[in-house]
């Protein structure tokens, strides 16, 4: 988050429900939804089993570029951070339907990887772990090793659709389609899949789009942006509530365009440095000091309330 | 290999200065030879593959020239012809890629893990 709109829910709340709030949950994460247009704390019961979400809501957690395989000094142990990851999702107030990971599942495409990607990501207690595939998942073969793994719908192809909770999910491919020294893209192929899959669903309905590269632009000489997203922009402009999930980036920004909001989120492998960061020069693993790497490895909450446009986002560090 | 101007005019004025000049060209032949005959074993050139670029960006190189890309980043990279004719697998850190180019023309490439990343090689006859 999005601090400004924690704050906004916050000032929205009398002293009184936030003061009650803070006596009831003090100590532990308070997450704010909004039902009926009254604004609630949620928390852990006193049995610490997590409650169930309130009537009209849904709530899921992304996770992101968990860079299974990476071993160097930036993070030596990254399959142990994404189980960090999922204890705090399992420790989370309100349980969430289900996971998406906005890709870079995998450092090298290696079979190993995947299949270590997937034997952990399958103790995360939720319906299902939705993966996207970034750059490092189609390394030597496309996403031909990827799908061996994660053919979520069966088609054998890295894009598909899903609804849940009265939202229409879409997951998107693009770190392929490139030409010499242009960014990725989704290309025509997936284009026109985009077009017949959200011809069938009405204005209405929330949309959460995730794609591993940002839809928007953010750094062009480091490939932070994607060739064609003015066209899938254009797609889903329509829509009343647009939420796109992106990742590869390694930290969280954001941007807001109308009904459409696009946020990055963090890593849970190792960061990155800022857009262009003066003194770097290029998008390489970024060792920081000892005890300071939970605090740029991190989860987001997500919650979606019907009736509400914008998505509630809690972004988490690992520690901190 | 050619020896400045002022070197030959230097070496023609004593008899010990010609003797010494013989010497260097037998030295230099030898070498030419050593060079041809490891050739085959070792690459004739490296392209450094580092901070996300591929140094040097562009090299001319003979016909039968074996150019070694070495990935010195912790991002893994390819080197991948933009024309096919050549494709690394992904190289992790300290990995190194071999190609050998026997015909003449030129060879654009790049990262296919990040596009950005451009490189060429001119392959000339002398």
């Amino acid at each position: 988050m999005d601090d400004s709109r924690r704050r906004a829910d916050a000032r929205a709340l009398t002293r009184r429900q936030a003061l009650g709030c803070l006596a009831a949950w003090s100590g532990a994460a308070v997450v704010w939804t909004v039902a009926g247009g009254v604004p609630r704390a949620l928390g852990a019961t006193s049995t610490g089993a997590p409650m169930a979400p309130a009537d009209g809501t849904l709530t899921f957690v992304q996770i992101s570029d968990t860079h299974i395989g990476f071993n160097k000094a930036a993070n030596p142990d990254v399959a142990g951070s994404l189980r960090r990851a999922i204890a705090e999702i399992h420790a989370l107030p309100v349980a969430p339907a289900l996971v998406v990971h906005t890709g870079d599942v995998s450092h090298l495409s290696k079979p190993e990887e995947f299949g270590q990607a997937r034997d952990i990501l399958k103790e995360i207690r939720v319906d299902r772990v939705h993966t996207i595939p970034g750059e490092h998942d189609t390394i030597d073969e496309g996403t031909t090793g990827y799908l061996r793994y994660f053919d979520h719908d069966g088609k054998g192809r890295s894009w598909y659709s899903f609804d849940q909770g009265g939202v229409h999910f879409v997951g998107l491919n693009n770190v392929q389609n490139f030409k010499l020294g242009t960014l990725a893209a989704l290309g025509p192929e997936q284009l026109a899949w985009l077009k017949s899959d959200l011809a069938g669903v009405s204005h209405s309905t929330p949309l959460v789009v995730l794609a591993h590269i940002p839809l928007w632009t953010i750094w062009e000489p480091w490939g932070w942006g994607t060739a064609d997203s003015g066209e899938a922009m254009a797609m889903l402009r329509p829509f009343g509530s647009v939420t796109v999930l992106n990742g590869h980036i390694h930290q969280v920004l954001q941007k807001v365009e109308g009904t459409v909001a696009l946020h990055t989120a963090n890593s849970l492998a190792y960061p990155l440095p800022t857009p262009g960061q003066a003194g770097i020069g290029e998008p390489g693993p970024v060792t920081v000091p000892a005890g300071e790497l939970g605090h740029r490895l991190g989860t987001r909450e997500l919650h979606v309330v019907r009736g509400q446009q914008a998505l509630a986002l809690i972004d988490r560090p690992l520690e901190g | 290999m050619e020896i400045p101007l002022h070197d030959r005019i230097h070496l023609r004025a004593s008899l010990a200065a010609r003797a010494r000049t013989a010497m260097l060209a037998g030295a230099i032949a030898v070498a030419a030879a050593l060079t041809q005959a490891t050739a085959a074993a070792a690459a004739d050139v490296d392209v450094e593959i580092t901070k996300f670029a591929f140094a040097p960006k562009e090299i001319t190189v003979t016909p039968g020239t074996r150019v070694a890309f070495v990935n010195r980043d912790e991002t893994p990279h390819t080197v991948s012809a933009t024309d096919k004719s050549f494709a690394s697998k992904g190289l992790d850190t300290g990995e190194r890629y071999e190609h050998v180019f026997d015909a003449e023309g030129d060879y654009a490439y790049l990262c296919t893990i990040h596009p950005f990343m451009t490189g060429v090689v001119h392959v000339r006859k002398r």
